[in-house]
């Protein structure tokens, strides 16, 4: 095992960025009209940073596989943006959000990386402010803040339930405006398929055009993957049905080293899975368990008769309620962090406790809170000795008023009316903490490829805080790697244009077309959703919420028994040269088959517990994470090899706190 | 539930299309429009039959890529959903449900129901910005107060998720609804006035160019819009152009 | 086209007014106004404006309506227009092309007549030539087809209306949360009320 060198720069925490911005190497603007960049990817990352880029004067060339950039799945975050910027007085700071970042990913991120974030993170919000974006501010004409989970301080910005739409909107506007100047190409429908190094550099990509079906070659002097999380692995998840990991699954196979892969968010409050042929998890807003009260029923029974439809939840007494939340954490009750609400549910319903037809949902009950507003209500408003139902009538009023929207959306998927009778939710994929490897500079082991968001590791450890993904993609995207990746492409200023006829993208193309080509001669007989479905219920019961080395060994066997199936059985339909779809999906579970395995093996290498990973061999007594920072305080980068994911090479990159000090979370 | 699914297949831009009827069985109340589509497909797949092209991701009504045309309305008989957001139980049993593309001149079907919507980002190209460069010495976001108002109506018209289903449902094929949107939230900010006279007419300009229809205010646009994007846009924008064409150089 | 269309509607204004002695029988008023609105001075050159407008009107809607067909090359198979959107606003080229009709019609009947036509004259109580198109006009509301003609087209008309005034104001971007409800309101009041008035000249005419 090799040691990683994160390029970190010297001098104290505070001092490390203002000094290394000062310190690197500039490209003159004449020089910068020979250079050409690759940005994969159009969210919040590669929108921004393809954005930024093309002002500084790099000919940009942005790829996307959706018809347009504004679809990318940053659109789709609600709750907020966080920034230091202590509009509130509440005592926020650079080093707080720092601290509160380092802590809440359970001391597994770069201390350097998070510090620099929380630095530029004041940074964004003038930035978007500036190029329109409507974020909500009080009467006062001010900018408005919430707070949000495992904080103290209210420093989230937000535009309603659409701070993820209005951010990426600013983001593709920037965008917009150098495309129409001919300084970014936009190459939408288009889909990374294999990345080309020539001389051990990142040069260039080979990227399917999704409309015609041909493979086309892209040049450039640097790459930069901004293409978001892993999460589909599970095939069920909040992620949207296109988001996938090709794109840095190919650099990965091409020595980008993946690091953490196994650090997987699961976001509690999600709606449900209803059936065997759903596509896709709904998130509800976190906000939700500041009023609603988690529950399933005491005895199985109730909990059989529920899911056979002949009780209803509301005929169940308090008694026979168990609020499982609030028995095992006193002290923070339904608002524990995430990882540690998911856990409690799944413990929950694996026991035989889960409330709808499938055995996988937990009650979030708002009867508490309505009748608490309510009866708040009818004091306020003189109501003289109110009934039960005057009280009811006053508390929904309030219960809309704070969450009408999501309720509202709960019950467009539902049918079911979340006043009357309680929300059914489950635990559901939602972010991925582990991406590809980058240093300090967000460059991966491939000099000259970059990995921007939530498609690199750096900043949130083994968990993320809420409302810290978007601060992440933007801060990479307009105020890092415009930086970082300059002074890696101040040494290419003689290089002139990349060459697409060399050997190097010949061999690529070829290595891609034949891929594909064996897709669709395959005499198969099965379709492919069918593949990712069945990998999707491999990772979520062996490599999920909660995992052990026997599972995970399980697992590791089970997809690669799938991954043979796979290939032996798959049927793909169409040709090569046209539009399809279907072509394109057996490229991504293909890769998906690959990661998976991955993931297992670096859940079982790392025989702690912390943040998102939780082994059951390594908890207390009450069934709380052991953390094991002797042995695992590090970042587990692993190299491909030999063609088989199962031969992976870790390398370990020591991870050193010298700002903060290690401390074991406790929520009871 | 069985329903009879009457879809346009269509193999390329220049191909003739047409109708095509499929059956499809036990599916159930709680799945969505698209989910019941996947089911039809993996149907197709198995009978080696082509699977049915269509434009989806987030499935949860805020990407706007999805965009069909279901029984004569854009995104179905649903009011303030997108397709993805529509779910079978608001059919009957044993429905026929016609699909189609969104249709417009500027939205060029590529296959079966996927359309291209380029023309939209051309628009937003030719103005739909603040033209400020990236940079961390722009002024602190607080220093400019913007009443609540104004905020909240921007953010209203900011909301558009470009789906167009306003061009798609609108007897004129405009787009209207869409630019007037963007248009809006800029001028609306103090941020975005600076240039708003320049915007709105090279937005103008450019949707004219696209071959979209002009608006004749039937307010169809509005009511199917998943957003709920409302006309006023519209007649923002129109004061803008009037009063831009008007003081223009 | 909402520029000529709002004035067009003022001019059904001045026009009802005008024709209101027909339902009073008042044939010396009605004659009156037809030889002052053909000989007045400013009147001509507002009738010229007129005439431009309807023109300006009928072309600019022809050119819109062909514009608007073009912007969708494919007919839907199954349009639900209903749905979302009334009925005279998506028919204002039908309705407009109708109101065109009769107003060819209504023109070469009345307008032609008085012009160019033979319309016999006689000297008026104030001692003024006029000529009797008062008499003209009864006569011709006497036939049953032409009633109905003139009542179907002013339905018609009534229907462009419907849409057509309060869309002009949003045309011209004159939209307000407070304002629009009630210009809406007016509108259609006046598209009724207009309709209902022109088309009981002929009804009234036929059976009085």
């Amino acid at each position: 095992m090799s040691k990683l060198n994160a390029n970190i720069p010297d001098g104290s925490l505070a001092d490390k960025w203002t000094k290394h911005k000062a310190k690197i190497p500039l490209v003159s603007p004449a020089n910068k009209r020979q250079i050409d960049v690759i940005v994969v990817g159009t969210g919040l990352a590669g929108s921004s940073a393809a954005a930024s880029l093309a002002e500084l004067g790099y000919n940009v060339k942005a790829f996307c596989f959706q018809d347009s950039p504004r679809r990318a799945h940053s659109i789709a975050a609600q709750g907020g943006i966080n920034a230091a910027k202590n509009y509130q007085n509440d005592g926020d700071s650079t080093y707080r959000l720092f601290y509160d970042t380092i802590k809440g990913g359970d001391y597994r991120s770069r201390e350097a990386n998070v510090h620099r974030l929380a630095e530029v993170s004041a940074s964004i919000i003038d930035q978007c402010v500036a190029q329109g974006v409507p974020f909500a501010r009080e009467y006062g004409g001010l900018l408005d803040n919430r707070s949000f989970g495992g904080v103290q301080v209210s420093r989230t910005f937000y535009a309603k339930g659409q701070t993820g739409q209005q951010l990426l909107l600013g983001a593709y506007s920037a965008l917009s405006r150098q495309v129409a100047k001919g300084r970014v190409e936009l190459l939408s429908r288009h889909e990374m398929v294999e990345l080309v190094k020539v001389d051990g550099k990142a040069r260039g990509i080979i990227a399917r055009n999704l409309v015609t079906g041909e493979l086309e070659r892209h040049s450039a002097h640097a790459v930069l993957l901004c293409t978001g999380g892993y999460g589909n692995v599970f095939y069920l998840s909040t992620n949207a049905m296109g988001s996938n990991v090709t794109a840095a699954w190919k650099a990965h196979r091409k020595g980008a080293y993946m690091a953490n892969p196994c650090f997987t968010q699961i976001h509690p409050t999600c709606i449900p899975v209803s059936g065997d042929s759903q596509s896709k998890l709904t998130l509800m807003s976190e906000s939700l368990r500041n009023d609603g009260r988690i529950w399933v029923p005491k005895n199985s029974e109730d909990a059989a008769a529920i899911r056979n439809g002949n009780l209803k939840p509301t005929e169940l007494t308090e008694e026979n309620r168990d609020y499982y939340l609030e028995r095992r954490y006193p002290a923070f009750g339904n608002l524990v962090p995430r990882d540690v609400a998911s856990r409690a549910a799944k413990e929950r319903c694996d026991a035989g406790y889960g409330v709808n037809k499938t055995g996988e949902a937990v009650y979030l009950d708002f009867s508490s809170a309505i009748q608490r507003f309510g009866a708040e209500a009818a004091l306020v408003q003189g109501v003289k000795n109110p009934n039960d139902d005057e009280i009811r009538k006053l508390g929904e009023k309030v219960v809309e008023s704070k969450y009408g929207n999501l309720f509202q959306m709960y019950e467009k998927i539902t049918a079911q009316n979340p006043y009357k009778t309680p929300m059914m939710i489950y635990p559901a994929v939602h972010y991925t903490m582990g991406g590809i490897w980058v240093d300090y500079n967000l460059m991966t082991t491939v000099p000259g490829l970059f990995a921007l968001g939530e498609a690199n590791f750096s900043d949130h450890g083994a968990n993320r805080l809420g409302a810290s993904a978007l601060m992440q993609g933007l801060a990479d995207g307009y105020f890092v790697a415009p930086y970082t990746v300059g002074t890696y492409l101040s040494e290419d200023i003689t290089t002139g244009k990349i060459s697409t006829n060399s050997p190097e993208f010949e061999e690529a193309e070829n290595i891609s077309r034949k891929r594909m080509e064996g897709f669709l001669n395959n005499k198969g007989s099965i379709p492919i959703e069918v593949f990712h479905r069945e990998l999707g219920k491999i990772m979520w019961s062996q490599c999920g919420m909660a995992r052990n080395a026997k599972d995970l060994k399980k697992g590791i066997a089970d997809i690669r028994l799938l991954r043979d199936k796979f290939y032996a059985d798959v049927k793909v339909p169409g040709k090569m040269n046209e539009m399809n779809p279907e072509l394109d999906k057996a490229g991504r579970v293909a890769d998906f088959l690959e990661l998976g395995e991955l993931m297992c093996i670096d859940a079982l290498t790392r025989e702690e517990s912390c943040g998102g990973h939780f082994r059951e061999e390594f908890q207390s007594k009450e069934g709380e994470a052991v953390r094991k920072d002797d042995e695992f305080a590090f970042v587990a980068a692993w190299e491909f090899a030999e063609s088989d994911p199962g031969k992976s090479k870790l390398h370990k990159e020591e991870l050193s706190f010298q700002d903060v000090k290690l401390n074991t979370r406790s929520y009871k | 539930m069985k329903f009879t699914i009457n879809v346009w297949r269509q193999s390329g831009p220049k191909e003739k299309g047409g109708i095509a009827t499929y059956k499809v069985n036990n599916i159930s109340d709680d799945m969505s429009f698209l989910e019941m589509i996947d089911v039809l497909n993996e149907q197709l797949i198995i009978q080696d039959i082509e699977p049915v092209v269509f434009d989806h991701d987030c499935r949860e009504g805020i990407c706007g890529m999805c965009s069909m045309f279901i029984n004569g309305e854009a995104h179905g008989p649903g009011r303030g959903v997108t397709t993805c957001q529509l779910h079978m139980r608001e059919f009957q049993d044993g429905d026929t449900i016609t699909i189609e593309p969104f249709r417009a001149k500027a939205f060029p079907i590529i296959k079966d129901l996927m359309v291209d919507r380029s023309a939209f980002d051309r628009i937003i190209q030719a103005g739909g910005y603040v033209s400020v460069n990236t940079s961390g010495n722009l002024p602190d976001a607080n220093a400019t107060p913007i009443e609540k108002q104004d905020a909240d109506a921007a953010f209203d018209a900011a909301t558009c998720i470009g789906c167009g289903a306003c061009v798609a449902t609108c007897k004129n094929a405009s787009a209207m609804l869409f630019t007037s949107a963007k248009v809006s939230q800029l001028s609306l900010l103090p941020q975005g006035k600076i240039e708003a006279s320049e915007r709105v007419l090279n937005m103008v300009k450019q949707m004219d160019l696209e071959g979209f229809g002009n608006c004749t205010n039937t307010g169809a646009c509005e009511v199917e819009c998943p957003k709920g994007i409302s006309i006023e846009n519209i007649a923002r924008m129109n004061r803008d152009y009037i009063s831009a064409s008007l003081s223009s150089k | 086209m909402a520029l000529t269309g709002l004035f067009l509607c003022s001019f059904l204004v001045v026009h009802l007014i005008g024709n209101l002695p027909l339902l009073s029988g008042d044939k010396e008023a009605f004659n009156g106004y037809a030889h002052f609105m053909t000989t007045f001075p400013l009147i001509k050159i507002v009738s010229y404006l007129l005439y431009g407008s309807i023109v300006l009107h009928s072309i600019d809607g022809i050119l819109l309506t062909r514009k608007n067909k073009a912007a969708r090359e494919t007919d839907y198979v199954k349009y639900n227009g209903k749905a979302n959107a009334s009925w005279s606003s998506r028919n204002m080229a039908i309705l407009g092309t109708l109101t065109l009709v009769f107003l060819i019609i209504h023109m070469k009947s009345f307008w032609y007549e008085m012009h160019f036509g033979s319309v016999p004259t006689y000297i008026s109580e104030e001692g003024v030539e006029l000529k009797d198109l008062y008499t003209i006009t009864v006569a011709a509301f006497q036939e049953l087809w032409y009633a109905l003609f003139y009542v179907i087209s002013m339905m018609g008309l009534g229907f462009h209306l419907w849409h057509g005034f309060a869309s002009s104001f949003q045309t011209l971007g004159l939209s307000h949360s407070k304002y629009t409800p009630i210009i809406e309101i007016f509108g259609k009041s006046f598209s009724v009320i207009v309709s209902l008035a022109f088309a009981s000249i002929p009804i009234y005419l036929l059976l009085s």
